[in-house]
């Protein structure tokens, strides 16, 4: 195993990371805003590759110019479920968020493969193939577009979130609830606002992973574990920290494919999840206790 | 919750346990009247409701949200197939490491949860991570079958053989409605014990059982350690009744959320609510199939759909679940709908 090998494997698993992370972001920012876990967002991603796919096969779209249909999309479903699902929850027990964010998770599985049946569909651009070579080390196109859009829709979301009125508004619900009341923020609206710009991260990380790898049915609840080791991972609650742990897990996925063997690579996440419960339940970049 | 309720309902109360002892009587001789196909759909049925009540007891009792159930079952299946397969050990004395192991693995998890007040989804997250791990573990291990799947030998025995479990189907459906009224049994004696007080304390309000002097540590590993035991040794009739494994058919975690469904259905923290969602499910799910097969649609999917459709519509509009509402119903006193 030489160098360039390894390097080459790091590279790619920092790139898909880094898809992984702007998933991974939409969760933490539901949470770290609403306080609910959001269980349905792995398959909120699957449904926006099969939107992706579904684009790209009946109207040739590239999954890059999908991108503003389907997180339209997925924001205006996000934003309805914060206001017709989610919010009669909010101050329920959580078992009961978590078990409403479950049914909603198998019902997008089990619809989505009642529509599109078991096998997996993929996208397959004219640039599928294409690579960049610089020096030994050589990477795919479709790697770098899709890590390029993900940093560039994670770092937009950051912005919104540090500059903006609004995004000001919503850090303000999820600083202190009760003084947003007092000065006449509208909750519910930022709420619902806050839910949609998650899925709508997650309808752009859609599009994009779709670039990458194949999407079917049982991809959903798979990618809701790994967007909770992320921001577990990360420290939950914390955006930088989901960014890193993104970008960890890709690190650590690929490393586990050149170690063992492709099919363990989620193996080593979960061992790693369990390590940081156990030594650092705060994640490793969060702050200690919430 | 409560404990005896003295005079209030006591004819009401008699009715409802000539009810239950006409209920399980009518389960004692269903093998008699029933077909091959219903009888199967009975053993599904206790098998969740039995599981449904292990779990009920860990979420719905002491508070502690697990999502990896099917990895107990799971432990308990392969632990005494493989003693039985590659050591020639009957499972009725393999079934105690197994749950012995089911049990270490479920304190593990506790000691690494509880140890730092992981509490909610965090440890809902660490449940589905140990299983999700060995499901992943369990694939690449050859001894165990990895992916190609785990065999117990065949045997069409008429007769029964209860120390290899080796018998025709019935046997089995005892198996599970034994195990299922004795866990009801038992579930009743804790939960008027000290044990179970504890557990509702901590379930209740974790910082204020702790105030009173309950060791919350250890309690709440009490819970896990019987809950995983109880689990496993579902997993092991199970085994021995299918004698297929499959990693990703006994630790997916769909199969987790299986386990979940029927308490949650039929009321968290309420005895009976286990076997009356495990029977609600049972009869909904297995009758839509027979309608879907008859109507000609493929099935795969449209199970769980209306499954996870129910679910919602139970947490939604009657988060307490079935049973309360119906005991309610029936005029049953308190004692019995808890």
């Amino acid at each position: 195993m030489t160098w360039d090998i390894v390097a080459n494997i790091l590279i790619g698993g920092v790139l898909t990371g880094l898809v992984y992370a702007l998933m991974a972001l939409g969760l933490s920012v539901i949470f770290g805003v609403i306080r609910v876990v959001n269980f349905a967002h792995g398959e909120m991603t699957a449904l926006a590759m099969y939107a992706a796919v579904l684009l790209f096969e009946g109207g040739r779209l590239d999954p890059v110019l999908s991108i503003p249909l389907v997180a339209g999309g997925l924001f205006v479903l996000g934003y309805i479920m914060q206001r017709r699902l989610v919010e009669p929850f909010i101050g329920r027990p959580e078992h009961e968020q978590f078990i409403l964010l479950l049914s909603v998770a198998v019902i997008l599985t089990n619809g989505l493969l009642i529509a599109f049946g078991p096998d997996a569909r993929g996208i397959l651009t004219d640039y599928s193939f294409d690579s960049y070579a610089f020096g030994p080390i050589i990477v795919d196109k479709t790697r770098v577009i899709a890590a390029a859009g993900a940093l560039v829709s994670a770092l937009g979301l950051l912005a919104f979130f540090r500059y903006s009125r609004t995004g000001k508004a919503i850090r303000a619900c999820s600083d202190n609830l009760l003084g947003a009341r007092v000065v006449g923020l509208n909750v519910p609206r930022l709420y619902g606002l806050t839910f949609g710009l998650g899925a709508a991260a997650v309808g752009i990380a859609g599009c994009l992973l779709a670039l990458v790898i194949d999407v079917l049915p049982p991809l959903g609840p798979e990618l809701t574990l790994l967007a909770f080791i992320i921001v577990i991972v990360g420290g939950l609650g914390s955006m930088t920290g989901a960014l890193l742990g993104g970008i960890l897990i890709g690190m650590s996925e690929a490393i586990a494919g050149l170690l063992f063997t492709p099919s363990m690579k989620s193996m080593l996440s979960f061992a790693l999840l369990i390590l940081v419960l156990a030594l650092r339940p705060q994640g490793l970049f969060g702050k200690r206790a919430l | 919750m409560s404990g005896r309720v003295l005079s209030a309902g006591e004819g009401s109360s008699t009715r409802a346990r000539i009810a239950l002892a006409l209920f399980f009587a009518a389960l004692a001789i269903a093998p008699f009247l029933v077909g091959d196909f219903l009888l199967s759909v009975l053993v599904i049925i206790l098998y969740f409701a039995f599981v449904g009540q292990a779990w009920n007891l860990m979420m719905g009792y002491a508070g502690q949200l697990s999502l990896g159930h099917a990895l107990y079952v799971g432990i308990g299946a392969y632990a005494s197939a493989a003693l039985f397969v590659h050591f020639g050990i009957p499972p009725l004395i393999g079934a105690l490491p197994a749950m012995a192991l089911a049990a270490l693995v479920g304190a593990s998890i506790g000691l690494l949860a509880f140890r730092f007040r992981i509490g909610g989804v965090y440890f809902a997250l660490l449940t589905i991570a140990f299983a999700e791990f060995t499901r992943i573990l369990v694939s690449h291990i050859g001894w165990l079958g990895a992916t190609e799947g785990f065999f117990l030998p065949i045997e069409n025995r008429t007769d029964i053989d209860l120390v290899a479990l080796r018998g025709p189907p019935h046997m089995f459906y005892y198996i599970f409605l034994v195990l299922t009224g004795a866990a009801l049994l038992a579930i009743r004696r804790i939960m008027d014990s000290r044990l179970g007080y504890y557990w509702l304390a901590i379930r209740e309000d974790e910082t204020a059982a702790e105030a009173a002097g309950i060791n919350i540590f250890r309690y709440k590993m009490i819970a896990v350690m019987i809950s995983a035991g109880m689990t496993a040794l579902a997993g092991i009739v199970t085994a021995f009744y299918y004698n297929n494994l499959f990693p990703t058919d006994v630790f997916g975690i769909h199969r987790s959320i299986e386990i979940i469904l029927a308490p949650i259905v039929g009321g968290l923290g309420t005895l009976f609510g286990p076997i009356v969602g495990a029977f609600v499910l049972g009869i909904l799910g297995e009758g839509l199939t027979i309608v879907l097969d008859q109507a000609g649609i493929a099935t795969a999917g449209v199970k769980h759909l209306v499954y996870a459709v129910f679910l919602f519509l139970i947490v939604r509009f009657l988060p307490g679940g079935l049973w309360p509402w119906l005991a309610a119903r029936l005029g049953l006193d308190r004692d019995w709908r808890a």
